[in-house]
């Protein structure tokens, strides 16, 4: 570990309101790496997303990105940055077609691998439905243009949050088999997942949160299903 | 141990008291007030009572009205139609204009409630240009020009100017008292529950079962006529009507506005507090009219965007105190347990 | 019988007027659902920085857009960074009560600086041109080429809103504010360019205005009342719509008028109760901008 992290989360604690929902979290990523993070509901995985993306004020040395803290910077200047964020459930843009959402993405112009062409060719099937409003799209289909519309960012950390939610397992294979492809580019990923087959298979490290905190972390092939399903569940 | 709900509390105890005092002096201020003080004194009270009313339609229910001067100016064109057409008293004219009023108010409700919001509040206000063209067109009211109250009904309201005078202004006195008494009434009834449940959250207010569409409906046409009352008064006293006068949007709904602004929003005590800043400002400002309404819209806006709540809102939040008593509490036994001021309500 | 015609032909053309009124109003509504009380006097400030250019440029009022446009775009931005973005969020108190409390003090401004004095601009022959339609059918060139550009105005501002990175940032931030942000978008820069864009086209509203009657600082509320019947009648959410409702506001008032002079307002006005006691959701809806 000679290398600093690309992004660094440090004594992070995060709050909705009066209510804390992170104590003290710890996390990092490092440069193409693929991480995982996974707990039950309202572990604060979440959370833990929107404060990296700025959604959420934080501290400024809490999270640092990049050689630069970036705790409590506007969400859109951390986006210039390049840190993009996929919201959990999808989020596009109901106003906007599929290509306009892809293309919205793409209002940093950063320059990268990624633009719409690249991405229609990892996503095929958005090059077909490019004029379609993003509302007629299935849930998969939907999921791949909001990580398409992260993509056209050219970020250097994409964190996806809950991809595979609400989608039928042949859909999210379909997603993840495309993953690789993304690391290969040059882009680190944080996978925020309550499907931990799929993130242990995708990711080379996990971090398990219950209840705000980091219950577990190692590398994904050092991992048990006991010691994971134990650190979920907070038995 | 027993549960029960207040609504006193200590300072409300002594506001109360000094309220009672403050009445007192006034009902008697025809011995010691000359001319002038009645009249400006009559002035403040039909300012905090439309401040008042606007306050219980925007800051409770939750209703941005830019247009009831159409209750006001309707109000007074009843009672000049009535007193110049029927011969009818200028003093019973008064609540008559208020029974008008909450009829009209009705279809008005339905076609202005279909709107929403911002939109709601133009519509109110073109509302108020319509009744304001209207009044224009009917020329046995004086038309554009307007009219005055014939001498024969002035006089018989007394014989004597003093007398009318003293009248008129316990009228006036008598007016914001009874329009202080039902809002404060309103706000104590299940009603008042209701609109405060509305202002935190409708949607959560119509999970318990809360009418909200009825309740602001009924607040409407209350306010409508309350508004319409005081209206009446105003225009008595002026003696003159004329359709820009009685509609006018500076003086009944800019004037309003500003002083339940700064006063505070969505507290009884607001307006009442307004009303004395607006005079005070006015007494030293005098005859600078134009740079006077600027001056108000900047404070108002200054207001508006760093102390929402204004004057009497940061009181409250630096002492907690209430000069009305209409804080709900819950009481066990002899202790306080919960009250609402501190939750914010 | 040709009289009706001529009276429909002059609605329909002051009708452009009133979409132009009525344009800047749905724009902010529908990227920020802010209704800006102060609109209507806002066009009759254009009207009047198109005045006092006109007079110490020595220029024509054409001309006079040139200047009178960027600036009050400028003011639009300045506006809405300084004052009106803080008073965005659920509570719909602030940006109601600020804005009228704008409305206010722009009168007033207008009125010390200005008093109270009908003023008009001067276009030269242009204001007494005709075209001949048809026998005994006229059509002011004026009111034509007003027409003209209102159309132009709501074309060009489709075009924005559908067509150009620009527009695709007013309809994301209009949709969702957090994820317009995740875009790199900074929301505050967003919505003042929109009111930028609002205020040019009221700066070209103001000066049609001044040119084609007289105006003075008290007749700011009543473009307010006719931008927004127009957004009412023509329907939420639709640029071509808001022409529409101009336009049948245009000729409900001319129809008024023509019967009896002294029933042209109230007749828009009756015009607008209707069609929000008998279809509030206007005549040509869409279900979101």
């Amino acid at each position: 570990m000679s290398e600093p992290p690309l992004l660094a989360v440090r004594h992070l604690d995060a709050f909705y309101g009066d209510f804390q929902a992170l104590f003290d979290l710890s996390v990092d990523v490092q440069a193409g790496e693929a991480v995982a993070v996974v707990g039950a509901n309202g572990a604060g995985k979440s959370t833990l997303l929107s404060s990296i993306a700025g959604l959420i004020r934080t501290r400024r040395d809490a999270v640092t990105f990049d050689g630069a803290a970036i705790g409590g910077t506007p969400a859109h200047t951390i986006a210039a940055r390049g840190i993009a964020l996929v919201p959990e459930g999808r989020a596009l843009f109901p106003s906007l077609t599929v290509e306009e959402n892809l293309l919205i993405g793409g209002q940093l112009k950063r320059p990268g691998y990624w633009n719409l062409r690249r991405v229609y060719e990892l996503f095929p099937m958005l090059a077909e439905r490019a004029h379609v409003p993003s509302t007629a799209l299935s849930g998969g289909q939907q999921q791949m243009a909001a990580i398409g519309r992260g993509l056209m960012s050219n970020p250097k950390l994409l964190l996806c949050d809950e991809i595979s939610l609400g989608l039928a397992p042949i859909v999210v294979r379909d997603i993840y088999v495309r993953l690789p492809m993304i690391l290969a580019q040059g882009t680190s990923l944080m996978l925020v997942e309550q499907d931990v087959v799929q993130a242990l298979k995708a990711t080379q490290r996990v971090y398990c949160l219950q209840e705000g905190r980091v219950a577990l972390a190692g590398a994904a092939k050092d991992l048990t299903r006991e010691a994971i399903a134990a650190a979920y569940f907070g038995v | 141990m027993s549960v029960r709900v207040a609504f006193a509390s200590r300072s409300s105890h002594i506001g109360m008291g000094l309220c009672a005092a403050a009445l007192v002096a006034l009902a008697v201020a025809p011995l010691w007030g000359g001319r002038d003080d009645l009249q400006l004194l009559s002035e403040v009270y039909t300012y905090v009572a439309l401040a008042s009313l606007w306050n219980l339609l925007a800051g409770y229910a939750g209703l941005v009205s830019v247009g009831q001067q159409a209750y006001v100016g309707l109000g007074a064109y009843v009672l000049f139609a009535f007193a110049i057409l029927a011969g009818l008293s200028p003093l019973w004219a008064i609540p008559l204009a208020g029974i008008i009023a909450a009829i009209v108010a009705m279809p008005v409700a339905g076609l202005v409630f279909r709107l929403r919001g911002h939109y709601f509040a133009i519509g109110t206000w073109i509302i108020a240009e319509v009744f304001r063209l209207l009044a224009s067109q009917v020329s046995v009211l004086g038309g554009g020009s307007g009219i005055s109250l014939p001498a024969s009904l002035v006089i018989a309201i007394a014989s004597s100017r003093q007398w009318r005078d003293f009248i008129e202004y316990w009228i006036a006195l008598a007016l914001v008292v009874a329009v202080l008494a039902l809002i404060v009434l309103l706000l104590r009834s299940r009603y008042g529950l209701a609109l405060k449940a509305i202002r935190d959250s409708e949607l959560a207010a119509a999970c318990n079962g809360i009418d909200v569409l009825r309740t602001k409906v009924l607040v409407y046409i209350i306010t409508a006529a309350a508004t319409a009352m005081v209206g009446a008064f105003i225009f008595l006293q002026r003696l003159r009507i004329s359709p820009d006068a009685a509609f006018s949007v500076n003086d009944w709904t800019a004037f309003v506005i500003f002083i339940t602004v700064i006063g505070g929003i969505g507290r009884i005590e607001g307006p009442i507090v307004g009303t004395i800043v607006f005079f005070a400002l006015r007494q030293t400002l005098a005859d600078l009219d134009t740079i006077y309404l600027l001056t108000l819209g900047v404070v108002a806006i200054l207001v508006m965007l760093m102390a929402p709540k204004g004057i009497w809102g940061l009181i409250v939040e630096s002492f907690g105190w209430q000069v009305f008593p209409l804080e709900r509490s819950v009481i066990l036994g002899d202790r306080r347990v919960v009250s609402e001021q501190k939750s914010g309500g | 019988m040709i009289d009706w015609i001529n009276v429909i032909l002059q609605g329909v053309l002051v009708g452009g007027l009133y979409a132009m009124f009525a344009a800047g109003l749905s724009l902010i509504f529908g990227v920020m659902r802010l209704v800006n009380i102060a609109h209507g006097d806002l066009i009759v400030l254009a009207a009047y920085v198109a005045l006092v250019t006109t007079e110490t440029l020595g220029v024509g009022p054409l001309t006079s857009l040139a200047f009178v446009v960027p600036l009050m775009a400028v003011i639009g931005y300045a506006l809405q960074r300084l004052v009106l973005n803080r008073t965005l969020g659920e509570d719909l108190l602030p940006p109601l009560l600020v804005t009228f409390g704008l409305s206010v003090i722009i009168q007033n401004g207008l009125l010390a600086v200005f008093t109270a004095d009908s003023r008009k601009l001067q276009a030269g022959d242009i204001e007494v041109a005709t075209i001949r339609v048809f026998e005994g059918v006229y059509v002011g060139l004026l009111p034509l080429l007003q027409f003209a550009v209102a159309v132009a105005v709501i074309a060009a501002l489709q075009f924005v809103f559908y067509r150009t990175a620009l527009g695709r940032a007013f309809r994301a931030t209009a949709d969702s504010q957090s994820v317009a942000q995740l875009m790199g978008l900074d929301n505050r820069h967003v919505f003042a360019l929109a009111m930028a864009l609002s205020l040019a086209v009221v700066a070209i509203a103001g000066v049609f205005l001044a040119v084609r009657a007289n105006f003075d600082p008290a007749i700011g509320p009543a473009r307010l009342i006719f931008g927004f019947e127009a957004v009412i009648i023509g329907g939420l959410g639709s640029l071509w719509g808001t022409l529409a409702g101009g336009l049948v506001l245009g000729v409900a008032q001319a129809i008024g008028a023509h019967i009896n002079p002294g029933w042209q307002l109230l007749a828009g006005h009756m015009a607008f109760l209707v069609i929000l006691a008998v279809r509030p959701e206007g005549l040509f809806p869409k279900v979101r901008l």
